[in-house]
């Protein structure tokens, strides 16, 4: 039987596999990345909004395209990428089994890196197995990758990112979103993500979770209902959707099989069974790594950086590069790790209730439990200024790891320092020159362009605007405020487009002076 | 090892649920119901209930409803599903043609 040999093989071409084989490739180690699908990023190119972070994180580039440039530096530094080939099989002397094709194929690293991800969560409610009940991931690839529309009504359950960001691209996609449901009693996700989801008039309902699909052979209405602090039905209190669609978007659990198979010492967490491994991923094996998802579900970010510390510290261990050399690159990317683990957010505070950002304003608790900040708490918050000239507003009101804005504003309008979780600050005494830049920047649409008197009685609201068809200058329509309410006919007065927005488009309307402070979103008149 | 008796003492004899039709695992047609009265009958970790009703045996391999059993049988034992003892893990990881599993080292060998 033939094995063929490699310093490094990487199992899944994912983020955290494709960073850390480069990250190896670098320092002249031969990796040899497998993966079951037929395109390699995992789930970066299904990712279409702009992620969060930092420059060195690549905060407001958007996920496809972080996933095409990693593809490209994998190609520079000669990673050899199989698609379309499942690793089967992993054994404690590092022996790995591939289905390639039609062939089962045996392969030996020196090292071995796991990198396999995770898998979207199910939960089970009568109605469950009816065509038409997706995975959010599911509806995300559907959209994304295949340009399938899942269906044309949806109810989402779950409020974490994923079920925040997947309604959004649902919406984008031309999906009406009935409703937005989950068990817990506060919303899982980014507050901006929420909120830009409620702006457009989609309920939120916490305490609430599906009590029963409807249909004979596929989907046609869901009941929903509130439960108690035991997670049991109110009785009473069911809403009833009529929808071709429900999304799931419950969570995600570590693919670890793998790490176990070969014999890594594993440990059982609320948030999956994953391998017991030390800052690197290295696992109770010598050569033997895990990175990302596998190793505990974060985000893609994150899982880039676990992978380029796996990769150092593999180079290291196969003796590519020197102990000096690797802890000075660990403690480098640590550094950029932990900006990320930094906020109400991080690691440890998930399931915790805070009340109160770093700055010791207090949370807006309809954020929390509706969607989105109260006109009357809103003003707050230091990102929110009042001024007669046009300025930002910045409607980011939890310490998230997130600060391209600050460097998106070439007049030093608005300031976030050091600590990329603190909240921004707008400075008032800096004129903005409504270059909207900062806009089209903020990966959580949280920010807005306001003016006062623009004209007798009327002010402009500038927003970012990602829906299709564009409105156009002069075109009527509805102004939403924070929560989806109708609150009063406006006018589009101009709409700018840019390479230099990267697909957020900035519309501007005109808007009764009485409604400047509560007219966030626009709807366009059917 | 867990003390199978006492256990089965602890929890009570099974007491059918309105929703025990409840599918669960979806490629082998295992039901809630079903789950449940195979902890009554002794079946206490993961392994041996894929063994006994072939709940995750399927094509998905348990992917879709592997915590769905565990929380269930968690439920039922009235413990946390992290004391749940998980299945092996073996290959193939990856459902694979008995054709392709035959040519196991490549055509050529």
């Amino acid at each position: 039987m033939k094995v063929t040999r490699y310093d490094l093989i990487v199992i899944g071409a994912g983020p955290a596999g494709l960073s850390a084989a480069i990250e190896a490739a670098k320092k002249g180690v031969k990796p040899i990345v497998f993966d079951e699908n037929a395109k390699p990023g995992g789930q970066l190119f299904k990712q279409i909004h702009k992620f969060f972070g930092s420059k060195e994180h690549k905060a407001k580039i958007r996920g496809f395209k972080i996933g095409e440039d990693l593809l490209k530096e994998a190609e520079e530094y000669g990673v050899e990428v199989v698609l379309n080939a499942t690793v089967v099989g992993l054994y404690s002397e590092k022996e790995v089994v591939v289905k390639i094709g039609e062939e089962v194929k045996h392969f030996k690293g020196d090292a071995v890196l796991v990198a396999t991800g995770a898998a979207e969560n199910m939960v089970n409610f009568p109605g469950w197995t009816l065509p038409g009940v997706i995975g959010a991931g599911a509806a995300q690839t559907m959209m994304n990758l295949h340009h399938i529309k899942p269906g044309e009504r949806v109810l989402m359950l779950g409020s974490g990112n994923v079920g925040l960001v997947v309604s959004f691209q649902l919406m984008q996609s031309g999906c009406e979103v009935v409703a937005l449901a989950d068990a817990a009693p506060r919303i899982g996700g980014y507050g901006v993500h929420a909120a830009k989801v409620a702006r457009t008039g989609v309920p939120f309902y916490l305490s609430h979770t599906i009590k029963e699909v409807e249909g004979t052979d596929r989907v046609t209405g869901v009941t929903i209902a509130q439960v108690d602090s035991h997670f049991q039905f109110i009785p009473g209190t069911e809403k009833h959707f009529d929808v071709d669609t429900v999304c799931v978007a419950v969570g995600l659990s570590p693919m670890a099989q793998l790490l176990k198979m070969c014999g890594v010492e594993m440990v059982d967490t609320r948030g999956g069974f994953i391998p017991k491994c030390d800052d690197t991923g290295a696992t109770s094996i010598p050569g033997v790594y895990a990175a990302g998802d596998v190793a505990g579900i974060e985000e893609a970010s994150s899982a880039m950086i676990e992978g380029r510390m796996s990769g150092a510290a593999i180079a290291t261990y196969l003796g590519y590069m020197t102990e000096e050399e690797k802890t000075e690159r660990i403690a480098e990317l640590e550094k950029a790790l932990g900006s990320l683990r930094k906020g109400m957010f991080a690691p440890e505070n998930r399931g915790k209730l805070i009340e109160k950002t770093d700055e010791g304003i207090d949370i807006s608790m309809n954020l929390l439990e509706k969607g989105y900040v109260a006109d009357e708490e809103i003003a707050r918050f230091p990102g929110v200024t009042k001024r007669r000239k046009v300025h930002p507003v910045m409607e980011c009101t939890q310490n998230i790891p997130c600060n391209p804005c600050q460097d998106a504003c070439k007049k030093g309008c608005i300031t976030i320092g050091d600590n990329i979780t603190s909240l921004p600050i707008v400075d008032p005494s800096v004129d903005c020159i409504n270059c909207g830049m900062c806009v089209a920047s903020c990966s959580g649409q949280a920010i807005f362009l306001v003016e006062e008197e623009v004209e007798p009685g009327l002010g402009e609201v500038t927003m970012p605007y990602e829906f299709l068809p564009l409105p156009k200058e002069g075109d009527k329509g509805m102004g939403l405020g924070r929560d989806g309410r109708e609150i009063v006919e406006v006018t589009v007065s101009r709409v700018r487009t840019s390479p230099a927005y990267d697909h957020t488009n900035l519309l501007t309307v005109k808007v009764p002076m009485e409604h400047l402070d509560a007219v966030r979103f626009y709807r366009p008149i059917a | 090892m867990l003390d199978i008796q006492g256990k089965l003492e602890e929890i009570g004899p099974y007491v059918p649920a309105a929703d025990d039709d409840l599918l669960v695992c979806r490629c082998e047609e295992v039901t809630k119901g079903e789950i449940r009265k195979a902890v009554h009958q002794g079946i206490t970790t993961i392994e041996e209930m894929r063994r006994y009703l072939r709940s995750g045996m399927g094509l998905c391999q348990g992917q879709t409803c592997g915590n769905m059993v565990k929380r269930i049988m968690a439920q039922e034992l009235k413990v946390s599903p992290v004391e749940i003892v998980p299945a092996t893990s073996r290959v193939p990881m990856r459902p694979i043609e008995m054709e392709i599993a035959a040519e196991d080292g490549g055509l050529e060998s």
